[in-house]
């Protein structure tokens, strides 16, 4: 099963942080720094697997990949296959590029509640549920489509007062 | 109105990025205005202040329980794009004790009978996440109507929900199960059953994880997954869960060792092929056809460029190596070069398996290239090193170990690492070593002396500890010691005060030893060359008194005429006398006489030490210089052991006041009485000291009216920051003393052994003193100035080969090296203990809550529960559940089951006699065959098929629609559960 998935800039600052197991904020936030610890710590063209047993409890890694100022690291226990887990990183990241058209750092800042939308239906309770990005792209694309329907009989737009900072 | 003036999500995060610093002061700003938002009863409103609350609350870490509420309130809303708001909010901030779950379950019963399937699925994630035994119990029925959905993208996840539903709410497996397991059999065509069968794949994937014995009677269905899917997702989780299942049923890994063989010679996904070869390596190592073929594909991983595919290789190499040696030996090569991999990863699994390689052949010659390699190394992979040295050699009482004398010395070069922080793991073994192995003592003092006369290695923190080992080491067995006088010195000298305060005891409480040894010689030298003090000898050892006599006369005159101090002559001596008590000392010293040491080989190794009255005069006055400033030291240890020391050396002076100017008639008589003290001190240190059983304490019976399960909780508070577990353990050989000495003693040993090396200042101590208490932690003590250089005779060591490659080459030769070692002398007696008694007094019992205890209880009842009474009752029509296709198939497959077996099974396990007679002769000759077919591999082949054939020409009989290989399969499966 998949505990946790992070997506943290090279900084450290934190992008995204999902866990299927509930814990606490102060426990989350411990978590992603004791990753981002050892992530940044690790050099170029080396693996990318990481025993996690140390900060994860027994059992369990981490893999990362790293894009551009970005890193993307899911953890999971023995009943997944690290290179799968490799793959699925992929898949996430191929998708958030379609659905972003070239993704990059900013898209992901400002697209907080897609982002969880595209996870969700990849990884579902941590179980992988879907691995083509193409039918995660359909489902999203519905969900768009129904939020936006949902949100036209709405007289104020959202976000008018965006100029206001 | 008020939504027109909000921030938005976009809003808050451009603000906060605009923020270079007051970051926090912002946020909390911005969580106010959240706050009074949320209020609001505009819902547009308030599912923004939420949105932007779920971002703060899962990026910088705000708490978000305060609004629990008003997450329900927008879970319920009506328009979707706020409702997914809400459902995220709540699988993000709400748990098992979030009150107002209880509100939520009718509106999770809503949106889960909702017509729209994102909404559904909103509900399905959501309770994938938060799930509690209440809503589990709940929603089962829903979930149950969701599984036969018609829409995969509905169906997916309801399945993917019973995970948290059977863990939080196990009777909800006998509403579903069945269900779930149908979903099994749609795989094949379709994507979008394969997307199903994917979801429900893993879900089992995950049940066999934690308990597989209850799934076994599924292992058909998965059998036909494994031969038929060609989705590799589905056919990595179908190998999880079949080595699950095949380290329990050894049959069944006969199955499918070639189904597994086939996808790995067929498969590009590598992906695939390392889930292959982990399941070979963990549960088919006793194929010898896979495990080649797999160890084949290894080594393709370990040349390959991809370092994660490299280091899977490792992985899986040092699964198998375990088992079987010859597979590592065979790549040794590869993984030799791994060992100066640049990743971290691989490198520290390439350690790993070479250390596997370790044997009593190569041992010298492994442990010299990895510590010249460690020489080389990063800080951190230098010590795994020398951790995985350390480990190794020391496993099983240093199994592999045959030349001692070569280890210690090995420690002791190990000490001298730059890098090294193994002084833990060393200290042990030095102690350990000197306890255990007799002839290693005379290499073990040498080596002691080299660490402690080198100043420099004083000033290392990460010695401290393997200098307490060897100051203990050489105050024990200084009788091996070529020179005590020069140890006193090591010992005494001015940098020890760079040393925490207990290894300081340690050291001083050495030098006591030394000293009382010197003195012992000395006197008893004098004894033996002085006529005067013949009525004594009465009570030494004979011999020694008579190898000593012929010199006698000589030395005697010498003493005579020398009442100036340089009689160098009396430098020979032989210590060996018993004597019975002086009171004072030993109550005095009682306390102190932890240790003692065999002196029977005193007389040989000591022959021709130089001792004589101007050198035992200058060492006292050395210790008397060096001793006396620690009398007031402010460490309780550090001063008693010092006013031992001081107490000693008066009482002894007083004893033989002016020994050395007087004439020798009063030499005689005073000098009796000291000599008698000395004599009962070195008698105390002179007890082996042994090994001693982690579990001996518990053999001690409990003094009456000694109540061991009082409060002591308030002294763990107070002595919680000094006391910790002790490192070694020793024992109390302490004869004359009596017990309570050997408690007292035993207990200011593993005081001395655990305490945290501290120095406190002089104010922090004073007010402990005062107080009693040790309730502030020490504080550590930089303030020592380091002036001497670190150690640096690193080079003179070793020879320090540059490059992989020699190393490849001298590992490879003393691996290769088929050599018998010719050891010049066998190796010796390493004391061991009863092996029975060294298990762990608390057994780990394996994890097993109690809920998945009846979540395994309930699978079981649904696929073994029904098959016991429809084999035990074989004419009763399969009951209740007529209108379930799975159960009855179950129930049929059971029925048929006892007879298909009843060949395999020992006699008594026949129930139907008829049916037996049918097979008599062919169940007498199975009769002989043991039941674990896999035992003659050889032949089952041939009667494998046979049996295949016969089962299912049973089979056809009952079920005729079972595809082949399934029917093969399924003997395999219920008889090990009957």
């Amino acid at each position: 099963m998949i505990r946790a998935v992070m997506v943290m800039n090279t900084q450290g600052k934190p992008r995204l942080a999902k866990f299927y197991d509930y814990m606490p904020v102060e426990k989350q936030q411990e978590l992603i720094r004791s990753v981002f610890g050892v992530l940044c710590s690790r050099a170029e063209n080396v693996s990318n697997f990481v025993e996690a047993n140390s900060i994860f409890g027994p059992d369990t890694q981490l893999v990362y990949k790293h894009y551009a100022t970005l890193y993307f690291v899911f953890v999971f226990d023995s009943s997944e296959n690290e290179l799968a887990m490799l793959d699925l990183i992929q898949v996430f990241v191929e998708t958030l590029d379609k659905c972003f058209r070239n993704v990059c750092e900013l898209d992901i800042v400002f697209n907080f509640s897609k982002m969880h939308m595209v996870l969700n239906e990849i990884i579902f309770g941590g179980q992988v549920l879907e691995t083509s990005s193409s039918e995660v792209m359909k489902a999203v694309e519905e969900i768009t489509k129904l939020e936006k329907a949902s949100n036209a009989i709405s007289l104020v737009p959202k976000s008018v007062s965006s100029w206001q900072s | 109105m008020e939504s027109l003036f909000q921030r938005s999500l976009d809003d808050l995060i451009k603000a906060i990025r605009l923020q270079m610093i007051g970051e926090s002061n912002f946020i909390s700003k911005a969580l106010e205005e959240i706050r009074k938002e949320l209020k609001s009863t505009d819902l547009q409103t308030k599912s923004t202040a939420l949105e932007k609350l779920i971002y703060l609350n899962s990026l910088y870490s705000i708490d978000m329980c305060f609004a629990s509420f008003h997450v329900v309130e927008v879970m319920s809303c009506s328009k979707f794009s706020y409702k997914r708001i809400g459902y995220l909010a709540a699988s993000q901030s709400f748990h098992e004790n979030t009150d107002v779950l209880l509100l939520i379950t009718n509106q999770l019963r809503k949106d889960l009978n909702s017509s729209n399937e994102f909404e559904v699925s909103l509900a399905l994630e959501c309770l994938s996440i938060i799930a509690t035994h209440d809503l589990s119990r709940d929603l089962t029925h829903e979930i149950f109507t969701l599984l036969s959905s018609s829409k995969v993208f509905v169906k997916k996840k309801a399945i993917g929900v019973i995970l948290r539903i059977f863990s939080k709410y196990p009777d909800s497996v006998k509403l579903v199960f069945k269900r779930l397991v149908e979903n099994l059999e749609g795989g094949g065509s379709g994507g979008g059953d394969q997307q199903v069968m994917a979801a429900v794949i893993g879900v089992f994937c995950e049940l066999t994880a934690k308990d597989s014995k209850s799934y076994l009677p599924l292992a058909p269905e998965f059998y036909r997954i494994l031969v038929d899917s060609k989705n590799n997702w589905v056919l990595i989780k179908v190998l999880k869960i079949f080595s699950k299942l095949g380290s329990l049923e050894p049959r069944l890994a006969k199955r499918i060792v070639d189904p597994i063989c086939e996808h790995m010679r067929r498969t590009t996904a590598k992906s695939l092929l390392f889930e292959c070869i982990r399941t070979v390596v963990t549960c088919l190592t006793d194929y010898e056809t896979a495990v080649k073929l797999a160890v084949e594909k290894i080594r393709e991983f370990l040349i390959d460029e991809d370092s994660n595919l490299k280091y899977l290789g490792l992985k899986a190499l040092s699964i198998l190596g375990s088992k079987q040696l010859w597979t590592v030996v065979e790549n040794k090569e590869a993984v030799i070069k791994s060992l100066s991999d640049a990743d971290p990863n691989i490198r520290q699994e390439s350690l790993h398996l070479v250390m596997v390689m370790v044997s009593e052949d190569n041992v010298t010659d492994i442990s010299r290239v990895l510590l010249n390699y460690a020489l080389k190394s990063d800080p951190q992979f230098c010590n795994e090193i020398l951790g995985s040295i350390l480990s190794t050699c020391s496993k099983n009482d240093y199994e592999v170990i045959v030349d001692f004398d070569w280890y210690v010395s090995l420690l002791g070069e190990m000490s001298r690492n730059p890098h090294c922080q193994k002084g833990v793991e060393i200290e042990q073994q030095l102690v350990d070593i000197g306890q255990r192995v007799k002839e290693v003592r005379h290499e073990l003092v040498h080596v002691a002396r080299d660490l402690l006369i080198d100043p420099a290695l004083l000033g290392n923190p990460f010695l401290h500890r393997i200098l307490s080992a060897a100051a203990w080491v050489s105050g024990e067995y200084v009788e091996f010691s070529k020179n005590p006088l020069e140890l006193i010195e090591a010992l005494l000298q001015p940098r020890t005060n760079l040393l925490p305060p207990l290894i300081r005891a340690v050291y001083i409480h050495s030098a006591f030893k030394v000293l009382v040894f010197c003195l012992h010689s000395f006197f008893v030298r004098k004894h033996v060359t002085s006529s005067s003090l013949e009525g004594l000898a009465q009570g030494m050892c004979d011999h020694d008194s008579e190898r000593e006599f012929p010199e006698g006369p000589a030395l005697e005159r010498r003493d005579c005429s020398s009442t100036s101090f340089d009689c160098e002559q009396d430098e020979e001596f032989k210590p060996r006398s018993q004597n019975r008590t002086g009171e004072e000392l030993a109550t005095e010293n009682g306390g102190e006489s932890l240790f003692a040491f065999g002196q029977v080989s005193l007389s040989t190794s000591f022959a021709e030490d130089p001792f004589n009255h101007e050198s035992i005069v200058g060492l006292i006055d050395l210790i008397k210089t060096a001793l006396s400033p620690l009398s007031g030291s402010d460490e309780v240890e550090v001063q008693d052991r010092a006013r031992n020391v001081l107490g000693l050396i008066e009482l002894i002076q007083r004893e033989t006041d002016g020994w050395l100017i007087q004439k020798e008639d009063s030499f005689k008589g005073e000098k009796l009485k000291a000599f008698k003290m000395i004599e009962i001190l070195h008698g105390a240190f002179s007890e082996k000291i042994g090994p001693v059983l982690r579990t001996s304490q518990e053999r001690v019976p409990v003094p009456e009216g000694l109540i061991l399960n009082d409060n002591l909780s308030d002294l763990d508070s107070i002595c919680g920051d000094i006391l910790s577990p002790p490192t070694g353990v020793f024992s109390m050989g302490n004869r004359l003393f009596g017990e309570n000495y050997g408690n007292s003693s035993l207990d200011l040993q593993k005081k001395e052994e655990s305490e945290p090396s501290t120095e406190s200042t002089s104010l922090l101590a004073q007010h402990r003193k005062r107080h009693g208490l040790y309730y502030l932690p020490a504080e550590k003590s930089e303030s020592m100035s380091n002036d001497y250089p670190p150690p640096n005779d690193l080079q003179s060591t070793a020879d320090i080969d540059d490059g992989a490659q020699d190393l490849l080459k001298i590992t490879d030769q003393s691996l290769s090296s088929k050599r018998k070692p010719k050891h010049s002398k066998p190796r010796p007696v390493v004391v061991k203990l009863d092996e029975r008694d060294e298990k762990p007094v608390s057994s780990v019992k394996p994890l097993k809550d109690s809920e998945h205890d009846e979540l395994s209880g309930a699978v079981r009842n649904i696929l073994l529960g029904e098959e016991d009474t429809s084999a035990s009752s074989l004419t009763k029509p399969s009951d209740k559940s007529k209108g379930k296709r799975r159960v009855k198939e179950l129930s049929s497959k059971s029925e048929s089951q006892p007879k298909d077996k009843l060949g395999d099974a020992p006699p008594e396990f026949g129930s139907s006699s008829s049916r037996r007679s049918k097979h008599r002769s062919r169940g007498k000759e199975r009769e002989k065959s043991p039941k674990n077919n896999d035992e003659n591999i050889e032949g089952s082949n041939q009667k494998d098929k046979r049996k295949s054939h016969q089962q299912s020409r049973n089979r056809t009989r009952h079920r005729a629609d079972l595809p082949l290989n399934v029917v093969a399969e399924t003997p395999v499966i219920p008889d090990f559960l009957l």
